[in-house]
């Protein structure tokens, strides 16, 4: 039986990415974002406009992604925010939105899918972490405290979800050229890049690697993990 | 109301008890126990029943019921010591609005 895959912000960047990989695989897949995907959508797949940190939204396609497609038994929780900032000059707000989008909106989803994949007695979810946490980037204390909330998150929910054979892991990319760090300044960057044990930039299909690994049928004793990339521990 | 929510709490929980391993829930009344005490369920088939109960109940009536909120958690007297109590707690959020 083919995967239901359901993936949160797949507008653009590694969500867009991983529509086309898990369609390429002949999975049955779903999506959101919060403004409308590209016309025509990629052939077999259903989006929704959907903020993930709307606790209605998130109930209402979960269910009904259940009823048009099928229980959902792949979650990849990608839809992050991210902002760089000095903590001093954070305003409260932002730090908010943050955590509204990566920590609320992947425990969200995590809960309502883990629900339908409960009676399956079968599902696996991959949270999205960074390698801003494990590395203390300066400017990144919301973001990478809200991405310590996720792996946080994975490892109690993988605990908890493990009696109904739903694994939860997290992938920790490296800086991948998306919208989030295209602001970032290259010295910066580089100076990142030189930090990794393998320096050089990520692409998508390192993480849809890790992502196929969590996600493959016989990763049923790997839980609660987060791997980060490029070497990044 | 009442009555439909005590059927649905009755049926879903007989129709989980062998997966369970409770035969004591095979047949049950409104004075059955469920969570509390010695002889109570173990907390994870009580997430069991209750989420197999939220669904079944968003099946039937067609919107969600969420069982397990703050409010459920805090009473003095929980709601899910008996099949009798988790039915006025069903039959209460159906009626009440909530969801």
């Amino acid at each position: 039986m083919a995967d239901v895959v359901l993936i949160t912000g797949t507008r653009k960047g590694i969500g867009r990415y991983l529509v086309d990989h898990f369609l390429s695989k002949g999975c049955l897949v779903a999506g959101c974002s919060r403004e409308q995907f590209e016309e025509p959508l990629p052939a077999g797949y259903h989006h929704y406009i959907a903020d993930v940190a709307d606790e209605a939204a998130v109930v209402d396609m979960v269910r009904d992604v259940r009823k048009r497609i099928g229980p959902v038994s792949v979650l990849i929780n990608n839809a992050g925010i991210a902002s760089m900032n000095h903590v001093l000059l954070t305003p409260l707000a932002t730090v908010q939105r943050i955590f509204s989008t990566n920590v609320f909106g992947t425990f969200l989803a995590m809960r309502e899918v883990a629900k339908v994949m409960m009676p399956a007695s079968y599902g696996r979810i991959v949270n999205f972490a960074t390698v801003a946490t494990p590395l203390n980037l300066e400017g990144e204390s919301g973001y990478a405290a809200s991405k310590a909330a996720v792996e946080s998150f994975t490892r109690v929910a993988a605990r908890e979800l493990a009696p109904f054979n739903i694994t939860v892991n997290a992938v920790g990319p490296t800086p991948v050229m998306t919208d989030l760090i295209r602001s970032v300044p290259k010295s910066k960057m580089d100076a990142l890049i030189g930090t990794q044990a393998i320096k050089r930039m990520g692409e998508h299909r390192d993480i849809a690697n890790v992502i196929d690994f969590f996600v493959s049928r016989d990763s049923d004793f790997i839980t609660g993990q987060t791997i980060f990339l490029g070497g990044i521990s | 109301m009442k009555k439909e929510a005590f059927e649905l709490v009755v049926f879903t929980i007989q129709q989980e008890a062998d997966d369970l391993g409770y035969a004591n829930l095979k047949a049950v009344s409104a004075d059955t126990l469920l969570f509390g005490g010695d002889d109570g369920i173990d907390s994870l088939s009580l997430v069991r029943i209750v989420a197999a109960i939220e669904r079944a109940a968003e099946e039937r009536f067609g919107r969600q019921v969420v069982l397990a909120d703050d409010k459920a958690m805090s009473m003095r007297n929980s709601p899910f010591r008996t099949v009798g109590t988790l039915t006025e707690l069903l039959s209460e959020r159906l009626g009440g609005g909530h969801g």
